[in-house]
């Protein structure tokens, strides 16, 4: 359509019922068709209900059923919910800290801090979380997801106001979680988890728009920022593997034939649907009340490396994005309002400036929207924009995407020498092992930075500042 | 006879598992998914759990059955190696797996698996060939 947008027919397939749309470049397309990923999209158009398109961001790749980086927004009225569309890790998403320090006063204690933060803040395969929840207080988490953790003394009253939701979706419904879920998410609470989960301490590189930037808090380049990465750990797994396979039943109950299985779905007004909507939404708390533990521990031990006191550091929370969730919300299709159930499986929400549903103290520059690259390269801080509620259902890209399988990564690189070479540009990482650093190489990702660039000048997002990291802590 | 080959794709792993019968095939699956979360030949056979699952078909099946397993471990950090299945019907399945919970002074452990998907799973009763794809 135009140097960023690609449409697929509705007759490429038989059975779309709406056309595709790819934000993408040409350069980037290629690798598109080289995956199934536009075959996803067309599958994605099957669903009833699905409005305007089946959109696809600019870090989209092959997923399961569902592409990554797709969206999806079904009617209420006459659409479907599908847990495929939101993914295993129910609310994976990223959460930024802004401090008060610069990377010259950081810096000399990096390792010390890196240490530190690898100390404090369980992760990798088989840790064990820090957090005893007494029996059955699972399921307060499951509603008040981050406003319980604040309750207990971890973290501030207003980082509730600044993170997506409030931290607490209404809806949220522990009945309809499995004593499964709950028995892998009960001990996992506050745990970072593995694959691609990290923290990041990091130093603005370059400031795009200095007056939103400085209403986020970002005042300079050199300033240091923390990133926490991480999702709703086993309980959202298990959440989604639950209602994925209740509801392959549930759909010849329904009538509904698709092309494939993983794009499961069952009528949103169904008792299938609703009670998915209400399990979902409970590991879309818990992820919150996850990322609000270790933001705590992150805190504390900024302070204690740093010699700082928290007043004194800053550490204000930014703000808190989810890029795996479904949402029901407002949005104009043909010049009509309509309410709409919008699945974002690896796109984050990014909403004007001037929109009811983001914080009062961004009302005016628009919401925050955090796009994580690999560890050795850049990651930025964007904005929602006009254009996203217009075209893309108020959503951008969420992060890079690999272009190498973890095999692939491990046979062609070494972790010493990624490691190493990390090291000598000045970046310290910590990981379970030299073979994680291997799988998580820079290499094994696309540049963040070529996503962005679509992303910001399609409109459906906009820059507003680029980091860089120096110390990585590896799930 | 091989038991299982791995599946590499950009984001994730999957495998194909063959035997000389289907429910030979859903053990070697099984045996499979733990060999990509660990190496098997430092796992001891000293604990052992009942499985019993039930699906509406066999396609169903073998994602509840991999998805049970990969539970038994998230909670338990349990390393099961082997699986002998008791009864097997396209819509039940009934298993004693044998294994050794994770003791990282012994163990490695590899790759996390969030779950089996629906993806490109098949079961094909003929060949008695099962193939499934993990989100990892």
């Amino acid at each position: 359509m135009d140097d960023y947008r690609w449409r697929i027919p509705k007759s490429y397939k038989t059975g779309m019922r709406v056309d595709g749309l790819m934000f993408s470049s040409k350069e980037m397309l290629n690798e598109i068709l080289e995956e199934q990923a536009l075959e996803q999209v067309a599958n994605v158009a099957f669903l009833p209900g699905i409005m305007g398109y089946s959109l696809a961001m600019p870090d989209i790749h092959w997923g399961y059923g569902f592409p990554i980086g797709g969206v999806a927004a079904m009617r209420i009225s006459d659409g479907v919910v599908s847990p495929g569309g939101v993914g295993f890790d129910i609310n994976c998403g990223v959460r930024l800290l802004r401090t008060n320090l610069l990377e010259s006063e950081v810096r000399p204690r990096i390792k010390e801090l890196v240490d530190a933060l690898y100390k404090s803040v369980p992760s990798g395969l088989g840790s064990k979380g820090k957090i005893r929840l007494r029996h059955q207080e699972i399921d307060e988490v499951l509603v008040k997801g981050p406003r319980w953790a604040v309750e207990k003394g971890y973290g501030r009253p207003d980082d509730l106001e600044t993170t997506e939701e409030g931290g607490e979706m209404a809806g949220a419904d522990p009945a309809c979680v499995s004593r499964k879920a709950k028995e892998r998410g009960t001990p996992q609470l506050g745990t970072l988890g593995s694959g691609n989960h990290f923290l990041e301490v990091a130093v603005i590189d370059q400031i795009h728009d200095k007056t939103i930037a400085k209403g986020m808090g970002i005042d300079q380049i050199g300033q240091v920022i923390l990133l926490v990465h991480c999702g709703s750990r086993g309980l959202g797994h298990q959440i989604a593997g639950d209602y994925i396979g209740q509801m392959v039943t549930a759909m010849k109950k329904y009538n509904l034939d698709l092309p494939d299985r993983q794009l499961a779905c069952a009528p949103i007004g169904s008792r299938e649907g609703q009670d998915y909507l209400a399990a979902m939404r409970c590991a879309a708390n818990y992820a919150w009340a996850n990322r609000q533990c270790i933001a705590h521990w992150v805190r504390e031990s900024f302070c204690q490396v740093m010699g700082r006191r928290e007043k004194d550091a800053g550490l204000e929370l930014i703000y808190d994005v989810a890029h795996n969730i479904a949402k029901i919300e407002k949005h104009q299709v043909d010049g009509k309002q309509e309410k709409l159930c919008v699945h974002r499986k690896g796109a984050t929400r990014a909403f004007p400036a001037g929109h009811p549903d983001i914080p009062r103290k961004y009302a005016s520059i628009g919401q925050p929207v955090f796009i994580p690259g690999d560890m050795g390269r850049f990651s930025y801080i964007l904005v929602g924009t006009e254009q996203a509620m217009k075209e893309s259902f108020g959503s951008t890209c969420h992060g890079a995407g690999r272009v190498k399988s973890r095999a692939a990564a491990k046979r062609q690189l070494r972790g010493e020498e990624v490691l190493k070479d990390l090291e000598s540009r000045g970046i310290t990482i910590r990981a379970d092992s030299l073979k994680n650093i291997a799988e998580e190489a820079p290499q094994a990702y696309k540049d963040v930075s070529t996503v962005v660039d679509v992303a910001h000048n399609a409109g459906i997002s906009r820059i507003i500042a680029r980091t860089r990291p120096i110390g990585v802590i590896k799930g | 006879m091989k038991r299982f080959q791995l599946i590499e794709h950009t984001a994730d792993t999957g495998l194909v598992a063959y035997g000389s019968s289907l429910a030979e095939a859903f053990a070697n699956a099984a045996y499979g998914l733990f060999s990509i979360i660990t190496e098997l030949n430092k796992v001891r056979e000293v604990e052992s759990r009942s499985v019993a699952v039930s699906a509406g078909d066999a396609e169903s099946l073998l994602f509840e059955w991999l998805n049970h397993l990969i539970y038994i471990f998230d909670v338990e950090h349990l390393l099961l190696k082997r699986f002998d299945i008791t009864e097997f019907t396209g819509h039940n399945l009934k298993a004693t797996c044998r294994g050794e919970t994770y003791n990282p002074s012994r163990h490695h452990l590899k790759l996390g698996v969030k779950s089996a998907t629906y993806h490109m799973l098949k079961v094909d009763g003929e060949k008695n060939r099962v193939q499934v794809i993990f989100d990892v």
